[in-house]
């Protein structure tokens, strides 16, 4: 078995030829023919997280581990092909058939003045980073401002910032900028600007 | 990107500067490799002989910094080709009716502008106000009253120069474009270039010739750009070189064509497009300022100074001016409303300006920008961050400096898969934890197969990605924690109020639908706008409404969903249905604009509809009931030449005169780009504008005049000091190399990677090394005013000395990939991130650090090895 | 039908993706590398890396333009495979196709393929003297048992990941004629030292080179030789058979044999 976990997996070129709209509107897993593996596993299409070329790729999991991930020979950018950072897409989660020991898996908490993290729950994580938002934001809230003289409603916070998004998924982007500008938040930025 | 990866293929010269393409986006080079196949030839301009130059037919080396200066002097070896080419010449070498129709090369500018080159105030335009100097800050800035055009609606355009039937410059209006142009550049000559750049003039005339080839119509060329480009204090200029240079051949539009950003991460074009900045809106719609007390009064000053412009004298008559378009219910509104609506759902109406005021105002003129932003860390301004997998304390300039900041928080919130500098600046080297006060919290996040969702890549292709299993232990997609911190801030808002609440116990927030968890489809959907009455799904932002009956969170991305509901990301069409299959795949996911596969596409065709390029058409012109064929047209209308007077609509309609601007009036530096020196020069005198560097923080003239100096000051120390050749006497560049990525912890953690590029490096060039006693494998310490590293040298040839000015110039090169946390660290305790040498001055129209020129020293430390 | 990996060095930009994809197809372990003044890692070849790419750095004078060149070092599969002359169990077999596969259950872990090849491939973590540690291991062209591409219609997974198309795959004849074209249109256009390594040496490769320069510049083998002790081994005394030598009299024949290599290999650095 050991020698055989990759057997399913299928390259080939004609794999997707024709199949128009193939894995379009919701179908995330294509089952391909396996050669020499009696129950085909399903390759999911995903795109590579590192640069902005954004490469087709085709992962493969198993058992809570990924077997495999390689180019997607039918995406027209990368024809199946990918650069030494894409090829090891699978270590994010399986290293050495193992989990990657580097994920943070639960969230942490270092306090103030501390010397090590904490593990937390997530109900506790999220309750008490709401708290603190919502202090800092009803601290240091700012409802009008005066310039040359006179007052303007401004109705913000100049007291918390946000970085990121450039790794995160568009939809996710999306849900931060509703957020953030609802929270009255304007030190909004993320690595395009650097 | 205006074009795509793919269309790379289609080029026939191709530009890489301020770019290492092969190292940083390598699968460019597969379609490099393409177009090389059919004879395409490669240029590639760099301080460095990179991976990118190794596979290219031409080299040119050139002191960082000089972008302006080399692509100045290849405008002025256009422009001088040009004139001294007869009218018919001229025509068969460049597109002179794209120039001349497509371009605002002939109109008139005002009369009163003064250009940079004036005795009275070298390399300044007219109407320069410097700050107080010595003073950290913007250097200055600029009266723009006089770089409009000469009538403001209505420019006259030169009839010589559109009739191409001039023959010497005086031919020409003194205050046409072109003629402006020239005067501009006309200093930049290829001696100047070299005594400035390094770059051997013979080697730069070969690119200059080779280049400017792709000038005659049918050709194309291409410029592929990224950071070495944008991350200077005149990045921006540096960027309008290019689309100076691009317009002058006719480049942008067309297939092969294009300036193309390179854009770093892999969703750094969406997280752009949503706005996650401090001066706009989804969909690049301005930012609320204090005076915009009403949406009325937003509009109103969105519109200020963007009056519709009709060019005179150009066979076409219209400008489309896209954000005004229909002037009476301006899109630029509907965007709003539209995105106002998907915010605030039923509590968006007319009555409350669809809750326009429930966005906060900033304040302006305030610099809310990265830079900016840790100023206000340092300064307590700021006292919590949220950070979503981002990692400032390597990636942020003059980084530590920026650590230092981050103890002045009371609570940090780091989203990531891996353990940040950022999230751990506390442990860092030199660190006492006991002192610092800040709390952090650290959320494991699923990594990018570990859930769904869409990712827009550099050619604007929006592409879902789907989920190949459960994220591993606890950890989750950032969509589900923002969802859960939402509805717990509209919890705690609806039960124990607080400061205007409305804000946010009103803000429209359903992604769950009923679901026990936040679902990506439904936020997809939400952006791409519904009908609000119906929820059906809209196909076009041209069905967007300003009255509050339709939604849509991003108005670009508006059209990727279908009426059926079908999200368009996700369809995967192999086949390339483009004409003469250039390549465009436009049923391969889903890209903005409208699936237009290559923007400003209606420059690639002539007054008659006809493509120059007869091999390689994007769209072409079939008749008045088939009308256009190929890529989505920029604007359905009829050609220039088919169209009714008053409806000859010109190709740029983003512009509000119709035109591609070789002439810009919106940058803060001046309406044509200057060549400055870097904040830390290795000169003591701008040798294009003669302008000393007498100002400790900087000088105008010298300096970009307007750039932004940072400076932080904590618990009495300085931070962002400026070094001075005599201490730094040698040019640091930071950069990346293929085996990391950014910051370094999406590989710095995988051991394949790690295996590749174990440690930190500091390239120099035989010289410097043997005049250092430092040999290949040594440890050494490159160091500037800010601080120093430790890394491993690698001596070599890839590196020469440039004799600038009379004197040599050498260069150092660091990554800037390395840290203190993750399973591959740095040599020295602060983690040997080239950052730590970076400044904190900015880009004077964007504020983006100048990470890629700075003056450094460097030594031998000790003998490195196992 | 004769197949091979023809790589253009042309084309290549170094970015390693086929090093990687080996290690991920292969389930190879990343080695503990140093910076040792170059991109180049790891430094060589071992038991979990069977294929590297080499960064060579040539001119940056004043009359010879700087150049960066990348050189893959892997199996060869050689036509005339000293490994497989040398390998007492049959373990290193050449395929129809022509790849040298590698059965590791038939693999004694003996060596010799380490001490004949004149690549200097194979790589083997145990002792000679004590014979305990990994078996021989090197590129198969993903033809492993389990994990075999080629037999399952697929490309090896190097050639399958490479952005540029510096790595092709197909039939022998077909990849070579595309190379003597593209050799010989590089010779006439400014490189005179143009080189399609691989089409004779050791009876001709599987793996083919199209080089700009000489193979010396590409820190290749020129003219490699398979040793006469491997040719004499496979022709001669391995006919006999282990019934009639006995394997106590193999093992010293052999032991001969490879301490006269390592004499000769010697001499010639």
């Amino acid at each position: 078995m050991e020698l055989s976990r990759r057997e399913f997996l299928k390259a080939s070129g004609a794999g997707m030829g024709g199949l128009v709209l193939l894995g379009a509107m919701g179908s995330e897993k294509v089952p391909r023919a396996i050669p020499l593996k009696k129950e085909p596993l399903g390759e999911t299409y995903t795109i590579c997280c590192y640069c902005g070329v954004g490469c087709g790729a085709l992962a493969t999991a198993a058992g809570g581990k990924v077997i495999n991930v390689e180019g997607n020979p039918d995406h027209p950018i990368n024809e199946g092909t990918l650069c030494s950072k894409g090829q090891a897409l699978a270590q994010f989660r399986t290293v050495d058939g193992e989990d990657n020991p580097n994920r943070l898996t639960k969230p942490l908490y270092r306090r103030a003045g501390g010397t090590a993290w904490e593990e937390k729950s997530w109900d506790w994580a999220i309750t008490e980073i709401a708290k603190r938002i919502k202090k800092t934001r009803d601290d240091n809230w700012i409802s009008t401002v005066n310039v040359g003289g006179t007052d303007y409603t401004v109705n913000r916070t100049d007291a918390i910032a946000h970085f990121g998004g450039g790794e995160l998924d568009n939809e996710e982007c999306y849900l931060l900028v509703k957020l953030t500008r609802a929270l009255g938040m304007v030190y909004i930025e993320h690595c395009a600007r650097i | 990107m205006t074009n795509h990866w793919i269309d790379l293929r289609n080029s026939d010269r191709i530009m890489i500067i301020g770019s290492n393409a092969a190292e940083n986006h390598p699968i460019s080079f597969k379609w490099v490799t393409a177009a090389k196949e059919r004879g395409a030839k490669l240029i590639s301009v760099d301080p460095r002989f990179t991976r990118t130059s190794s596979k290219a037919d031409i080299y040119a080396p050139m002191r960082s910094g000089c972008d302006i200066t080399f692509i100045g002097g290849m405008i002025r070896y256009i422009l001088d080709d040009m004139q001294k080419s007869s009218p018919s010449e001229r025509a068969e070498k460049y597109n002179m009716t794209y120039v001349t129709q497509y371009t605002n090369a002939a109109l008139i500018i005002n009369n009163s502008f003064e250009g940079a080159l004036e005795s009275t105030h070298p390399g300044l335009f007219g109407g320069y106000t410097a700050s107080k100097n010595g003073t950290p800050g913007i250097l200055g800035s600029y009266n723009k009253s006089t770089w409009n055009y000469a009538d403001s609606t209505t420019p006259a355009s030169d009839p010589a120069l559109v009739n191409n039937t001039w023959t010497a410059w005086e031919d020409l209006d003194s205050k046409c474009v072109l003629r402006l142009l020239w005067e501009n550049y006309k200093d930049y000559t290829p001696e100047k270039v070299e005594e400035i750049t390094g770059c051997p003039k013979d080697k730069f005339l070969e690119v200059a010739q080779t280049y400017a080839e792709s000038g005659a119509p049918g050709k194309a060329g291409t410029i592929m750009y990224a950071m070495g480009t944008t991350q200077h204090t005149y990045g921006t200029q540096n960027i309008r070189g290019y689309a100076i240079l691009q317009l002058l051949l006719g480049n942008i539009g067309i297939a092969g064509g294009g300036i193309n950003a390179l854009r770093g991460t892999s969703n750094v074009q969406g997280s752009t497009d949503m706005c996650l900045l401090s001066h706009i809106l989804p969909g690049y719609l301005q930012v609320p300022i204090h005076t915009d007390q009403s949406l009325d009064d937003y509009i109103a000053r969105a519109k200020k100074g963007k009056d519709f412009i009709t060019p005179q004298g150009l066979a076409g008559d219209k400008s489309a001016s896209w954000w005004w378009y229909n002037d009476a219910d301006p899109n630029y509104k509907k965007y709003l409303v539209s995105m106002l609506k998907a915010w605030y759902g039923d509590n968006a109406t007319a009555a409350n300006d669809f809750g326009f005021n429930y966005l906060p105002k900033v304040t302006s003129g305030d610099d809310y920008t990265h830079i900016g932003t840790f100023e206000a860390v340092a300064a307590g301004i700021v006292k919590g961050m949220l950070v979503w997998g981002q990692n400032p304390a390597v990636g942020g300039p003059d980084s530590e400096g920026e650590r230092k900041a981050l103890e002045k928080l009371d609570w940090l919130v780091v989203s990531d898969l891996f353990e940040t500098e950022t999230a751990a600046f506390w442990k860092r080297g030199g660190a006492n934890p006991g002192s610092i006060n800040t709390e952090v919290f650290l959320l494991p996040a699923a990594c990018s197969y570990e859930k769904q969702g869409s990712i827009s890549n550099s050619g604007r292709w929006a592409q879902w990605r789907w989920k190949a299993l459960e994220p591993i232990g606890q950890a989750k997609p950032d969509l589900e924690i923002v969802d859960e911190l939402a509805l717990k801030l509209k919890e705690l808002y609806t039960s124990e109020g607080g400061e205007f609440p409305e804000a946010i116990t009103k803000l429209f927030w359903d992604f769950r639908e009923g679901a026990a968890e936040a679902d990506p489809n439904i936020a997809a959907k939400e952006f791409n706008g519904y009908d609000w009455t119906t929820k059906t799904a809209l196909t076009s932002f041209g069905n967007l409404k300003s009255d509050g009956s339709t939604c849509s969170g991003n108005w670009l991305y508006c059209g990727m969903f279908d009426a059926n509901g079908n999200n368009k990301a996700k369809q995967h069409d192999p086949v390339d249905k483009s004409l003469n299959q250039i390549g465009l795949y436009s049923g391969w996911t889903w890209c903005w604009p409208i699936n237009r596969r290559i923007i400003y596409n209606r420059a690639s065709v002539d007054l008659d509809g006809e493509p120059w390029d007869k091999d390689h058409p994007v769209i072409k012109w079939t008749g008045s009931i088939t009308k256009w064929a190929g890529d989505i047209a920029d604007g359905g209308w009829n050609p220039i030449n088919l169209s009714a007077e008053g409806a000859k609509y010109l190709p740029f309609i983003m512009h509000r005169e119709g035109v591609g601007r070789i002439w810009g009036d919106g940058r803060a530096e001046g309406p044509l780009p200057v060549a400055y020196e870097p904040w830390e020069s290795p000169l003591e005198t701008n040798l294009l504008t003669g302008v000393e560097d007498t100002e400790a923080n900087g000088t105008p003239g010298f300096n970009d005049p307007c750039c932004y100096i940072g400076k932080m000051e904590m618990d009495g120390q300085v931070w962002n000091e400026r070094g001075t050749p005599d201490n730094y006497p040698y040019v640091g560049m930071t950069y990346r190399l293929t085996e990391h990525w950014q910051a370094g912890q999406m590989t710095r953690n995988l051991p394949w990677l790690i295996e590749l590029q174990p440690q930190p490096i500091a390239e120099l060039d035989p010289v410097l090394a043997s005049q250092k006693g430092i040999e290949s494998g040594d440890i050494v310490e490159v160091s500037t005013a800010r601080g120093s590293i430790d890394a491993v040298a690698i001596v070599t040839k890839r590196f020469q000395p440039l004799t600038i000015g009379g004197k040599t110039v050498h260069h150092v090169g660091v990554p800037w990939h390395w840290g203190y946390t993750g399973q591959c660290t740095g040599i020295s305790p602060n983690g040997s991130s080239g950052n730590v040498l970076t400044p904190h001055v900015g880009d004077a129209n964007t504020t983006i650090p100048e990470y890629k020129t700075f003056l450094c020293n460097i030594k031998y430390v000790r003998k490195g090895g196992e | 039908m004769a197949k091979a990996i023809l790589y253009d060095a042309t084309k290549c930009t170094g970015c390693r993706g086929c090093q990687v994809a080996c290690k991920n197809w292969n389930g190879l372990e990343a080695v503990e590398t140093y910076n040792w003044g170059s991109y180049e890692n790891p430094k060589d070849l071992s038991t979990q890396t069977w294929l590297k790419m080499r960064f060579i750095e040539k001119g940056g004078t004043e009359t010879d333009n700087m150049r960066w060149l990348f050189a893959r070092q892997s199996c060869m599969h050689c036509t005339d495979a000293a490994c497989v002359k040398v390998c007492p169990t049959g373990a290193l077999h050449i395929r129809t196709d022509g790849f040298v596969a590698l059965d590791k259950d038939k693999c004694t872990n003996c060596g010799y393929c380490v001490e004949f090849c004149p690549f200097s491939i194979p790589r083997l973590d145990a002792s000679l003297i004590s014979g305990i540690g990994d078996k021989a291991t090197k590129c198969t062209a993903c033809t492993t048992a389990g994990l075999n591409r080629i037999d399952n219609g697929y490309q090896p997974a190097c050639v399958n990941t490479c952005p540029t198309g510096a790595l092709t795959f197909g039939d022998r004849e077909t990849l070579l004629s595309a190379a003597q074209d593209k050799v010989a249109a590089l010779k006439s256009n400014s490189h005179p030292n143009a080189y399609l390594y691989g089409e004779n040496e050791v009876g001709g490769t599987h793996v083919l080179y199209i080089l700009d320069d000489t193979p010396k510049a590409y820190g290749l083998i020129e003219d490699p030789k398979v040793p006469a002790a491997a040719t004499a081994w496979q022709d001669i005394i391995k006919p006999l058979g282990y019934g009639i030598v006995g394997v106590v009299g193999l093992g010293l024949i052999l032991n001969i044999m490879v301490a006269r290599a390592r004499i000769i290999s010697r001499e010639e650095k």
